[in-house]
């Protein structure tokens, strides 16, 4: 840094130059963060605005309409809103566990030096572009799930409607598999960060009074981070929710509510994704931002939730220590 | 939890039982690693393996095959692709920052946290949302544009540029500032002398990672810019051809032919953004310890 001296700060040229210097470097910070908040109240603009033809067609009764008929200008969202539940139900069930299992290895289990490998590599994971992974899904996964996978679960538990006949590996299924995958990453490292919030303190206490790791994970890491893994798994809810590409390439597509799993679906998503190039009459176009609509306000209430779990859990936290 | 027992070393059935549970446990972690690890390698391996016969200089170097016509290539999908990367870092980059540094160095708390907010919000939308609004706004009544690609691309980055530049501004030493404020600095001199250039390199990883990341992103440009021409277009007030749109469209071609192309395409991007993210996170983990410390 130039020195400066004394006699120079005190005048009145450079008092004024830094007193314009704050109020424009102030001013642009500020312009850009209102910029941020801009595009998310554009956002919410635009898609709601896009929806109120097909809203004031429609109405409420789009949320519970199961008919997606662009020939005769009837369009419901039921159908896929039902896709995107079942969906991110197989991403969480079968992702949330293997996230925290992985978290745990990654917080208390991994040799030091093992940590930061395996860490980036499960990061990675997330990195991969969706449509790659989608590219895999339709090609090598599904087609495998649907031969290997698929029939067994049909044969065990085929008397539960939801394993009915193996597909072609284009299905509801295949697609809640994509998902977990991609969630898996997320909430494995929101995870891994909170069981290395937990004070060594505790763990060590556990440990010093006869508990297994196992009883120890489950008394004091498990238990005390209860409401951030909840966090974490609406985190990657959001992140199930909103997937289209992926979503859309193995999916297979369909307007009706299909009940065994192994059969072509449509998330609201996926629906978006794969209608909105070739949408033929302003009502569908509408009825499209109305499924954005839906999406969106679905997706900022998830992220609101974790969000103010996350802040309260904070809190907690500090307050407590 | 097991009732107290007389005290013996041997342990008991209820002991064994709970070293089972506890080894259980404990291979299932270590299964769940290997299982992540392993659906990794596969991916990888996967693409590598059928994309890999097809790259040739010819098809990183030839325009798009004309419909049904064997062969071609993907330069106008690597050139469009750095067009709209690099149209949505131009918009992406200073919003982040000046956020960022809205939120570190200026704003009082009770503003802070509806901007924080708003930037997680933003953060955690689906893709699909941004590619229906830039949609309605810039593509709907007017044409696919890659001005509206970049765009929708730069509302994906935007909060990620924020947050890593936010997470390093906060290494910023405060001791630094203060120092720069005792000898009567003023703020603006402060932070643009002091606390960015200290800050630059995260920001840049930071910004490299959130690239890599916007590099694949195929929604926000499935409706802004997905019907394009054949050859190299580098003109952004017309639908820009990318990789992660004709990656989709292909994929989803019952053409064999054109499933080899896909694999070849998702080849390149991914060797692009698995580099990139693991180089800049290689980077970024190095200079938070050293500022860190």
């Amino acid at each position: 840094m130039s020195s400066v001296p004394i006699t120079h700060t005190l005048t009145g040229a450079r008092r004024a130059r830094d007193w314009i210097g704050d109020r424009i470097l102030f001013l642009l910070t500020l312009l850009g963060s209102l910029a941020a908040i801009a595009i998310m109240v554009g956002i919410a603009y635009k898609v709601l605005r896009g929806a109120h033809l097909s809203f004031s067609k429609f109405g409420l009764g789009f949320l519970t309409g199961t008919t997606w008929d662009a020939a005769n200008n009837v369009f419901g969202a039921g159908t896929f809103l039902y896709g995107t539940a079942v969906t991110c139900a197989i991403a969480l069930l079968l992702g949330g566990p293997f996230a925290i299992a992985i978290a745990l290895f990654l917080s208390e289990l991994a040799p030091r030096g093992v940590r930061p490998v395996v860490g980036t590599l499960v990061e990675m994971l997330a990195a991969i572009p969706s449509v790659v992974l989608g590219l895999w899904g339709i090609l090598v996964m599904g087609p495998f799930v649907a031969h290997h996978i698929e029939p067994w679960l049909h044969d065990y538990f085929g008397w539960i409607p939801l394993f009915g006949e193996p597909s072609t590996g284009s299905d509801v299924f295949v697609a809640g598999l994509i998902l977990a995958i991609m969630i898996v990453p997320i909430v494995a490292s929101i995870c891994r960060e909170l069981f290395l919030g937990v004070p060594q303190d505790l763990e060590d206490g556990a440990l010093a009074l006869g508990a297994t790791r196992w009883e120890m994970v489950r008394g004091v890491v498990l238990s005390g981070s209860r409401p951030g893994i909840a966090a974490a798994l609406i985190l990657g809810l959001g992140r199930a929710l909103g997937e289209a590409i992926a979503v859309t390439q193995v999916i297979g597509s369909a307007t009706a509510i299909n009940k065994s799993l192994f059969q072509p679906g449509d998330t609201l998503a996926s629906r978006i994704a794969a209608q909105f190039q070739g949408a033929v009459s302003e009502l569908q176009i509408s009825s499209l931002f109305y499924l954005a609509a839906i999406l969106l306000v679905i997706g900022l209430v998830t992220n609101l939730l974790a969000q103010v779990i996350v802040r309260r859990f904070e809190v907690q936290q500090t307050g407590g220590i | 939890m097991a009732a107290v027992e007389p005290f013996s070393l041997r342990g008991g059935a209820s002991s064994r039982r709970r070293r089972v549970v506890n080894r259980i446990a404990e291979v299932a972690a270590n299964l769940a690693a290997l299982g992540a690890i392993a659906v990794l390698a596969i991916v990888v391996i996967s693409v590598a393996k059928r994309g890999i016969s097809e790259i040739s200089w010819g098809f990183l170097t030839s325009d798009l095959p004309l419909f049904g016509v064997p062969g071609g290539g993907i330069a106008p999908l690597i050139v469009g692709s750095a067009i709209l990367v690099g149209i949505a870092t131009a918009i992406a980059l200073p919003l982040g920052v000046l956020t960022a540094l809205f939120l570190t160095e200026f704003a009082p708390r009770r503003i802070a946290s509806p901007v924080q907010l708003t930037l997680d919000l933003m953060n955690g939308l689906p893709s699909v949302i941004l590619g229906v609004f830039v949609f309605g706004l810039l593509v709907y009544g007017h044409q696919q544009s890659g001005w509206a690609g970049g765009f929708a691309l730069s509302i994906v980055m935007i909060p990620l540029v924020a947050r890593s530049t936010q997470e390093v501004l906060r290494l910023v030493p405060q001791t630094q500032r203060d120092a720069a404020f005792a000898l009567g600095v003023s703020r603006w001199r402060v932070v643009l002398g002091v606390v960015l250039p200290s800050a630059l390199g995260g920001i840049v990883t930071g910004t490299v990672l959130a690239i890599a990341r916007a590099a694949g992103e195929t929604a926000p440009l499935l409706f802004t810019t997905s019907i394009f021409v054949n050859n190299v277009a580098t003109n952004p007030g017309e639908a820009l051809p990318n990789m992660p749109v004709q990656i989709f469209i292909w994929s989803e071609s019952p053409d064999p032919e054109d499933h080899k192309r896909a694999w070849a395409t998702a080849l390149v991007l991914l060797v692009f953004v698995l580099v990139t993210s693991v180089l800049a996170r290689a980077v970024l983990i190095r200079s938070r310890k050293k500022m860190g410390q």
